[in-house]
């Protein structure tokens, strides 16, 4: 809640008096003024409470969530995280999900760079027809491929397996990956190459020594934004991880929620939300900026 | 040297290529054969049908249903999403300063920002759970918010009402995505040259004339574009409408294409039949796309 209420103190120059627009004052304008800055803060409240709210039932007991669900915890049940790690397998959900997309980001991030770098710095024939084929990947719904999807992987021997999960992530997550590494690479000077490869540096050295490390600012933009894009995949583990000891931490969560009818523990469920958030939460609060820079340079486009 | 490159080119690609080629592209490719075939189950036994998937679709009363659902989330989130985004990003770059656009907005801004694009990355799946609850009829914080002002006649099971729940999840798709379309907003209102805006304040212009007449044909083009790109994820909606309605909702008046599809795939088997629905939603993408690109192209303003 302190949050919220240094809303209104965070914008006080609004009202100050320009020298430039003199009819700017009237009070139609100051009206409009202070309904602006009450829908500011407004949206401030909607977007924290909820998130808040989960947070504070996460820490309550079953009866108290049903009884009281606007006060704070009367007793704070931090065993309710325990629960939830163990006994509904939250624990397990979590490891899964951390090994299937840190794997898929590293590995996206390898060969979505390698793609991008050859793509933006060498001519060859071609060239566009693959890099407009990658493209093309973020514009089709992925409902269209899910059926035949489900077979490939079937057929390779991969279903519910956590390299087959892994590799279709970065299939999938290849085409944006591609898409905004090309155009930074584009950006790059190209004249340390040069002097490397005279050295007798070879391609492939110039990649990894000079232009990676080079491209490190767009490289963990990217990779910040295919982490969250993948912790919050649904769809694909839905239909190729049937088993439930390998879910992932979306398809847990979604089970357990699905189950409360029969077999409630509302709060344990809240306490493994509350876990799934926290990487997500830590990723965003330590990278925010990038990650809108990151999103500014694309809307600039 | 030229040797050397072209190997190097080879070996750089060949990965990422296969990977993309076995896993992206020939599904993507299959999906338009299968769609023409009465393929349902493991069995090797497919006939080719032609366009009897097609022609069946057509007269499928529950995939239109699921298509006016998917329409109805098309029209009314991105409207109700751009315009509240629009809104507070005008509030926060130009109107704290006269009509003038600074270069960081108001004081407080970067504040608006972080805060504002928090929901977006709440994944889908957590924002699904938290709401079904939030729209609770004994629990939910929203019942609850109604009884405490009084307005205890207003209080419904949210999701439960074939009036309501669709609306319910509205809802909820605006409050994530408001946030990033901000940012995007924004970041576009901050790139536009000060000096129109001055001249305009000049001639006398309020900030409501400025807004309409000023800024918002001049970032015209980052308003299609996200309209595009939130319009293609409301055709999909399936994280959120499977967690928070699994079965269609109350006499399957949520129940939209994605679910459909898959429940004709994975749950009745009708491999041919799914495909052919998945075709359908990826023409509808398209045909979106190019109306929204086409709309309006005549004002478009070059600054």
């Amino acid at each position: 809640m302190s949050i919220d209420a240094r809303a209104p103190s965070a914008t006080p120059s609004r009202s100050h008096p320009s020298r430039r627009a003199p009819e700017g004052g009237s009070a139609g304008e100051r009206t409009l003024n202070v309904f602006s800055h009450a829908f500011l803060v407004l949206w401030t409240v909607l977007a924290l409470v909820p998130l808040l709210w989960a947070v504070l039932t996460a820490f309550k007991s079953d009866r108290e969530i049903f009884t009281s669900p606007w006060s704070l915890p009367t007793e704070w049940h931090v065993e309710n995280f325990v629960r939830a790690w163990t006994t509904a397998n939250i624990g397990r959900y979590f490891l899964n999900s951390a090994i299937v997309v840190c794997a898929a980001v590293v590995l996206v991030m390898l060969l979505g760079a390698m793609v991008a770098y050859v793509l933006a710095r060498y001519e060859f024939r071609g060239r566009d027809v693959i890099y407009y084929t990658f493209v093309a990947g973020m514009t089709f719904p992925i409902f269209l491929a899910l059926v035949p999807l489900f077979f490939v992987v079937q057929n390779v021997g991969m279903l519910g397996t956590y390299h087959g999960l892994i590799l279709v992530y970065t299939a999938y997550a290849l085409p944006f990956t591609v898409f905004f590494l090309t155009s930074f690479f584009r950006t790059l000077p190209g004249a340390l190459v040069e002097a490397a490869m005279l050295d007798g540096c070879s391609h492939a050295g110039a990649f990894f020594k000079i232009m990676l490390p080079l491209a490190r600012p767009g490289m963990i933009s990217v990779g910040i934004l295919n982490f969250l894009g993948l912790w919050n995949q649904f769809l694909l583990p839905l239909v190729l991880m049937p088993d439930d000891d390998k879910y992932v931490l979306s398809q847990g969560l979604a089970v357990l929620a699905a189950n409360q009818g029969y077999r409630s523990d509302w709060s344990a469920l809240f306490a493994g939300l509350v876990i799934a958030l926290l990487p997500v939460l830590a990723v965003y609060i330590a990278f925010q900026r990038r990650i809108q820079d990151g999103l500014n340079v694309g809307a600039m486009k | 040297m030229h040797y050397g490159k072209y190997r190097f080119v080879a070996s750089f690609l060949a990965v990422p290529l296969l990977l993309y080629i076995v896993f992206v592209i020939s599904p993507y490719a299959q999906a338009f054969y299968i769609s023409m075939t009465d393929w349902s189950g493991f069995s090797a036994d497919r006939n080719f049908i032609g366009l009897g998937n097609y022609a069946e679709l057509l007269s499928d009363a529950r995939f239109w249903r699921a298509m006016w659902h998917n329409i109805a989330l098309l029209i009314v989130v991105p409207l109700v999403t751009l315009g509240i985004a629009l809104f507070l990003a005008t509030m926060t770059t130009v109107a704290g300063r006269r009509g003038m656009v600074g270069r960081g907005g108001v004081r407080g801004s970067r504040f608006y920002q972080v805060v504002f694009f928090f929901p977006h990355v709440v994944p889908l799946v957590i924002a699904g759970i938290l709401f079904a609850f939030f729209y609770n009829p004994q629990a939910g914080l929203l019942n609850g918010m109604l009884r405490l002002v009084g307005f205890e006649w207003l209080t419904r099971p949210w999701l439960g009402d074939t009036t309501f729940a669709l609306p319910a999840v509205m809802g909820v798709l605006i409050w994530v995505y408001v946030g990033f379309y901000y940012v995007v907003f924004s970041a576009a209102m901050k790139s536009l040259p000060t000096d129109v805006f001055e001249a305009a304040v000049l001639d006398g212009a309020g900030r409501f004339r400025t807004f309409v007449s000023l800024t918002v044909p001049m970032i015209t083009d980052s308003i299609k574009t996200s309209y595009i790109y939130l319009g293609i994820l409301m055709l999909d909606g399936f994280a959120l409408l499977q967690v928070m309605l699994p079965d269609g909702g109350p006499d399957g008046s949520t129940e939209v294409v994605a679910q459909y599809l898959y429940r004709a795939a994975f749950t009745e088997g009708r491999f041919g039949y799914a495909s052919a629905i998945g075709v359908m939603l990826c023409l509808v993408t398209l045909v979106l796309a190019i109306v929204v690109l086409r709309m309006g192209r005549r004002d478009r303003v070059e600054f």
